[in-house]
């Protein structure tokens, strides 16, 4: 595990999973990838399919239609793997908590198919690119610690 | 020979939003294709009618991120035709740069879409380069990069800084600049004519038919577009004195809808630096408390079309009934129309060509615990609309709502 999770802090690929959002959050992670912020630099990269990745980034409220379709796309990526819930709908709800088409918030949704699975919060409506960027440096902070604990 | 049958989605590395495209393709030419939605329902309607009047323009911004205005426009525009008033001349300057700013911003998003559909990624680097400068305009001016919480009944909830106004103005010659950049670039570039020109034409006959709006029809020769048609606050006398006209084309092919949606840029360009050049002093809200009972609608052209809103009040807190009808609902079927007869390589670019935001469309679910499937036809649909209309009128009388009084 701890090598696996060393891999992780090296250039990370990522995996967009859209999951009923409004498009905010969407459009600001495709604005990571251009010139204004670039984080190709650092490696992060957006692939196509989620058998490369190694980390989803999961926007919107999760409804009952892509709930299951959620869980199966985390069963695939390659474990281990992080998820980022990213934007106000991910992390909790935001307007859509009481909808009747709300099968709650990614964490609920993830944690029912895998109980230890690593998750960040990265809040906002819609959730900021520096925000993102912040997330994903305070994620491999993370990371680093778990490594010594398990060392 | 044998048809076969190409789904792709929900999640596919092209598709920005879930949704489900069957293909059915014989060989390499598609002979028809289907489009599953679903996995964007969220209730919108119904949790408007749980929020007061105030509350309901946050939400409904959060319909669809890209036109997070269009939606609130669309929406107060519907509650002052209840109010029967006037909005402020300050806030109607303010309005449509708000609009209009934000039809630049999805215009270039598009065009860098459409770059990345047919692998020229360099006009996705630059469309989303010089798309950075709306948006920090939009972050002067309103405090956020897409959802802008501008709008309220009877005005608008923040004031424009004279300094925003000046970066807005400095932003603007330098977003007129890129767009020169892209339609020469458009215009001159051989592999975008041999790529984009006679794919997937919509002709004017099926736009009529299909009832296509906004950046879909326009390059068809649909000549319509509500800002002028039938417009509101600084977009009528805008156009009276002649600064912008609306783009209509020929063509109909994917071609002429990278034009369209290029000049039109140019067009909002203009708009937005008159209504900042004769933008009146003043206040920017008519103070509106309550909303009496009655019944209204407001339609607004947003970046991919008409956008409409119904709402019906009776004296409360709540609305009762809010309708949405979002453009994409319209654009989508026209897929019937242009897809057929294509090649697989063409059909992203051709889907992708009506800019479509399944956010926006889908307002109606079927909800069922136990997992079957369900297909709606069209009688069933019509039974339902019917069965709702004399569920309302029941609980709340007859409606007496004329939409052609005001022209009579």
């Amino acid at each position: 595990m701890a090598l696996g999770l060393n891999s992780l802090k090296k250039s990370i690929w990522v995996y967009h999973v859209a999951c009923s959002p409004c498009n905010g959050c969407d459009i600001e992670i495709l604005d990571l990838l251009t010139p204004r912020f670039d984080v190709e630099r650092f490696g992060i990269v957006l692939v196509g399919s989620v058998r490369h990745a190694d980390a989803l980034l999961v926007t919107g409220c999760v409804n009952r239609q892509i709930k299951p379709r959620l869980q199966e796309v985390y069963l695939q990526a390659a474990k281990p793997c992080v998820v980022f819930a990213i934007g106000s709908c991910a992390v909790g709800g935001n307007f859509f908590r009481r909808s009747y088409n709300m099968a709650g918030p990614v964490d609920r949704a993830i944690k029912e198919v895998d109980p230890n699975a690593i998750i960040v919060y990265v809040p906002g409506c819609p959730a900021k690119p520096e925000a993102m960027i912040s997330s994903v440096v305070k994620a491999i902070g993370f990371l680093d610690n778990l490594k010594k604990v398990k060392v | 020979m044998k048809e076969t049958i190409i789904p792709i989605g929900p999640f596919h590395p092209l598709l920005e939003e879930p949704e489900l495209f069957t293909l059915k393709v014989d060989g390499e030419t598609v002979v028809d294709v289907d489009v599953r939605i679903g996995w964007n329902h969220r209730g919108i309607e119904k949790l408007s009618q749980g929020l007061t009047w105030d509350q309901v323009p946050f939400l409904i911004e959060r319909i669809c991120g890209i036109c997070s205005t269009s939606h609130p426009y669309a929406c107060v525009l519907a509650m002052e035709d209840i109010l029967d008033i006037k909005v402020p001349p300050r806030a109607q300057y303010i309005r449509p740069v708000v609009g209009e700013l934000e039809r630049i911003h999805s215009h270039l998003l598009w065009l860098g879409l459409a770059g990345h559909f047919i692998g020229y990624n360099t006009v996705f680097m630059w469309a989303w380069k010089y798309r950075e400068l709306t948006l920090d305009s939009l972050e002067k001016l309103t405090g956020n990069r897409n959802h802008y919480a501008m709008f309220k009944a009877g005005g608008v909830r923040r004031d424009f800084s004279q300094e925003a106004m000046d970066f807005t103005m400095n932003a603007m010659n330098e977003t007129e600049k890129a767009l020169n950049m892209f339609l020469g670039v458009v215009s001159d570039d051989p592999v975008l004519h041999k790529r984009l020109k006679g794919v997937g034409v919509l002709t004017y006959k099926d736009a009529i038919e299909y009832s296509a709006i906004g950046p879909t029809s326009r390059p068809s020769g649909v000549d319509h577009d509500v800002r002028r048609d039938d417009p509101v606050d600084a977009y009528g006398p805008s156009f009276d004195k002649g600064v912008w006209k609306p783009i209509v084309l020929e063509d109909g092919d994917v071609f002429a809808k990278a034009a369209c949606r290029i000049l039109e840029m140019f067009e909002s360009v203009k708009i937005i630096r008159w209504c900042i050049e004769n933008i009146p002093d003043g206040e920017i809200d008519a103070g509106v408390k309550e909303i009496p009972a009655g019944e209204g609608c407001g339609h607004y052209e947003a970046p991919r079309g008409e956008v409409f809103h119904y709402m019906r009040s009776d004296g409360s807190n709540y609305p009762v009934r809010h309708k949405v009808r979002a453009p994409t609902y319209n654009n989508l079927p026209t897929f019937k129309a242009t897809c057929p007869g294509a090649h697989i390589a063409d059909v992203a670019l051709i889907t992708a060509s009506i800019d479509p935001c399944y956010c926006c469309t889908e307002r109606v679910g079927v909800v069922d615990n136990l997992g079957t499937k369900h297909i709606l036809t069209e009688d069933d649909l019509t039974k339902l609309s019917v069965e709702r209309t004399l569920d309302v009128r029941k609980k709340l009388g007859k409606i007496t709502w004329n939409p052609y009084a005001k022209l009579l």
